[in-house]
């Protein structure tokens, strides 16, 4: 007979020592804080590969314009915002046109923001999966991490040519947009794996993100420079908002010109892991339940 | 033993219904949690059980060894555990206490088609699907073309599969999860699909990879000829518990003779999974006589009443709601809808509704039948399948012409009328 003990999965095998092997698995009620079990994730990299090929495939499908979304939201975006921070607010922009710095600003906004928002709700979506089919569950929101990375290299490209166009010659900084990246991406899955774990249980998360975003990014200097806040102090303060952190280190690989310091920038980066850490073991805590109440 | 697949030791699941639930699904809003955070908290310090929850066993206590190789059948009611059993096997939930330990590569079958994207071609569902149940890219690759070939689709490989025909969907999906190759396989009554031609090859291939891979198969199953077919070994669930195990035919035999229990009603709770999706509610299902009476036997010259309570929590269009009668051995016998006479019932709006079906009598051969609930929009989406929730007998009153009554064939005994004159 097997252990009744409901603590964490035993190690001991409480039945008496025979010549029976090692069972591949085995299944145990398990409580509190789980491990992160990147092991199995990584045996399950095929099935990652393929949901993010899923997701790139299916999101702009059967739609007229297609992939030419992915450039327009952006290009309009940031047109209306230009015109807003330049014309209507007389907003500063460390001497930058407005049309590219808020560009810039929305580059790396917009990956943050598509990554968490399509996570977040990606559980939910795929409900049926999620109660009928055993895999890391964590894959589901990880494979919007990846592929947002598409629209973010299609606006990529975008910021490139409007740096031609505007003149601004390019540098090596330019080098440094994957760190910068790396940063914004594990930041948007530790929001995404909070996000799309509440999902489970309070749908109230599908109603509450967008709203969030949308405060979080008037919050986040992409309209205006940090420079703007002419306190060091408050700068760091304000840098506690890790996506200030992206923005600015974005905007100093692009423009090369930003409020970005070192200590802003270790804000930046402990910030982000703590977000995906915390993130991660939140999910794995309440993983189990998933299937029992989504 | 050292040619153990499986072990489960005292598996027990739990699942709490709470009273409080606001009937429109298994999920709660922040403010609901918010809300009653004072009285849990209290709850929580005077070590009192909370007044608001109740606590419904899917599964208490079971205990089984399955060897490598066997093939075993597990059988019982709707609500007796098979399913939740499936999915703790299959690591999808967990268990409350107790556990198992599985020796080998676990995959399983729980529902045909599930991880298929609509957008998606088949081809492309192809890989999805086999990388969900668990299959490496170049696993995929090597048995695409068998895959294929299996599911009779060659010519729309291409095709987004919304496109496709309700079979067209199914096969292939059986298809892909027929190529998995685990050690261990899990089945849940996946073989009622497609047309009899396709049930046929689908329970042919099952066979095969029972019997020639030397594969451990767990299979469940509402179709007893099904089970006695494929599985030598046979286990009953009973509420929870292990009612019997052991060779199918005895098994079966037990099942048949003590499931046919009295029970002319079944009422679902709020929060309990099998009672319907969250656009669609069954509240409960009774058996009446000609008179209204609760009854599980009728008279053969007697008609039968079929009366289904159900709440609709979001309009619905194009949606049928009705019975299914089988025999116990699993023949299909027919098939109704409270929208046969009248289409224009299919549009459902929020509220709760009673549905009452007379059935004619002078019909059903005398036996035992099972009673099956059905609710979905044709060639959009099924909603509510409950296979077997109640079982009722017809009963043979003494005829004229009983004592020439040896047993016959077929499902039905239509009264006949006949003519006769001497040539």
């Amino acid at each position: 007979m097997l252990s009744q003990s409901s603590t964490a999965i035993a190690d001991i095998d409480p039945r008496p020592i025979t010549a029976t092997p090692m069972p591949t698995l085995r299944i145990r009620p398990t409580k509190g804080w789980a491990a992160l079990n990147l092991r199995e994730l990584w045996q399950y990299r095929d099935l990652l590969w393929i949901l993010v090929e899923r997701n790139v495939k299916v999101i702009y499908k059967q739609t007229a314009l297609g992939m030419a979304w992915v450039a327009l939201q952006p290009l309009i975006a940031a047109a209306i915002l230009a015109i807003i921070a330049g014309r209507v607010a007389k907003l500063p922009s460390d001497g930058t046109p407005h049309l590219l710095f808020v560009f810039c600003g929305l580059t790396i906004w917009n990956y943050f923001s598509q990554t968490a928002q399509r996570s977040s709700t990606s559980l939910i979506n795929n409900s049926q999966l999620v109660s009928k089919v055993y895999f890391p569950r964590m894959l589901i929101p990880l494979s919007h991490t990846f592929s947002t990375l598409v629209d973010f290299a299609v606006t990529l490209i975008m910021l490139f040519v409007f740096m031609v166009i505007y003149h601004v010659p390019p540098t090596l900084r330019l080098l440094a947009i994957p760190g910068f990246l790396f940063l914004t991406a594990i930041t948007a899955t530790g929001v995404a794996l909070w996000f799309s774990a509440l999902s489970v249980k309070y749908r109230d998360t599908n109603y509450a993100l967008p709203l969030f975003l949308q405060i979080w990014m008037w919050a986040s200097a992409i309209i205006y420079p940090t420079s703007m806040i002419d306190s060091a102090r408050w700068q760091t303060i304000f840098a506690l908002n890790p996506v200030v952190g992206f923005v600015e280190g974005f905007r100093w690989c692009v423009l090369g010109k930003s409020a970005l310091n070192p200590t802003m920038f270790w804000i930046t980066v402990a910030i982000s892991f703590v977000t995906l850490l915390s993130g991660a073991f939140f999910f794995r805590r309440t993983e189990r339940k998933f299937a029992d109440i989504i | 033993m050292s040619d153990l697949a499986l072990s489960v030791g005292n598996l027990s699941k739990s699942f709490n219904i709470d009273h409080q639930w606001n009937g429109l699904g298994n999920y709660r809003t922040l403010h609901d949690d918010l809300v009653n955070l004072p009285r849990r908290l209290l709850a929580r310090f005077s070590q009192s059980h909370r007044p608001t929850s109740e606590t419904f066993w899917a599964l208490r206590n079971v205990s089984f060894d399955v060897r490598q190789g066997e093939v075993v059948g597990i059988i019982g009611a709707n609500g007796a555990g098979k399913s939740t059993l499936l999915k703790i096997l299959n690591r999808i939930t967990e268990p409350t206490s107790g556990g198992a330990d599985i020796y080998g590569r676990v995959g399983a079958l729980l529902e045909v088609g599930t991880g298929f994207h609509p957008e998606l071609t088949g081809r492309e569902n192809v890989f999805l699907n086999g990388a969900i149940l668990g299959m490496t890219r170049v696993e995929i690759k090597k048995k695409f073309d068998e895959i294929v070939a299996f599911a009779e689709i060659e010519k729309f490989l291409d095709t987004p599969v919304k496109r496709y025909s309700s079979g067209m969907y199914v096969r292939l999906a059986f298809a892909v999860a027929a190529h998995l190759e685990p050690e261990i396989l899990l089945i849940d009554e996946v073989l009622a699909v497609g047309d009899a031609r396709f049930q046929k090859k689908s329970l042919q291939k099952m066979e095969e990879v029972a019997a020639n891979d030397g594969r451990t198969v767990i299979f469940v199953s509402h179709s007893m000829p099904t089970v006695a077919r494929l599985c030598p070994r046979t286990i009953w669930l009973r509420g929870g518990e292990i009612a019997a195990d052991g060779p199918s035919d005895e098994v079966i035999q037990k099942y048949s003779n003590v499931t046919f229990v009295d029970q002319d009603r079944v009422s679902w709770r709020d929060g309990f999974s099998n009672a319907g999706v969250h656009e669609l509610k069954f509240k409960s299902v009774g058996l009446l006589d000609k008179k209204g009476r609760p009854t599980t036997h009728f008279d053969y010259s007697e008609p039968l009443n079929f009366e289904l309570s159900y709440t609709v929590h979001e309009s619905l269009y194009f949606c049928r709601i009705g019975f299914l009668v089988h025999a116990l051995d699993g023949t299909p016998v027919f098939e109704v809808y409270d929208v046969d006479e009248d289409v224009k019932g299919g549009r459902r709006e929020p509220g709760s509704y009673m549905i009452r079906c007379e059935v004619p009598g002078d019909m059903l051969k005398p036996g035992r039948y099972s009673l099956s609930l059905n609710a979905g929009m044709p060639g959009i989406k099924n909603l509510v399948r409950l296979d077997g929730v109640l079982q009722f007998s017809v009963d043979d009153p003494g005829l004229p012409g009983a004592a020439m009554n040896l047993p016959r064939v077929g499902v039905v005994r239509p009264k006949t009328k006949w003519f006769r004159k001497t040539l």
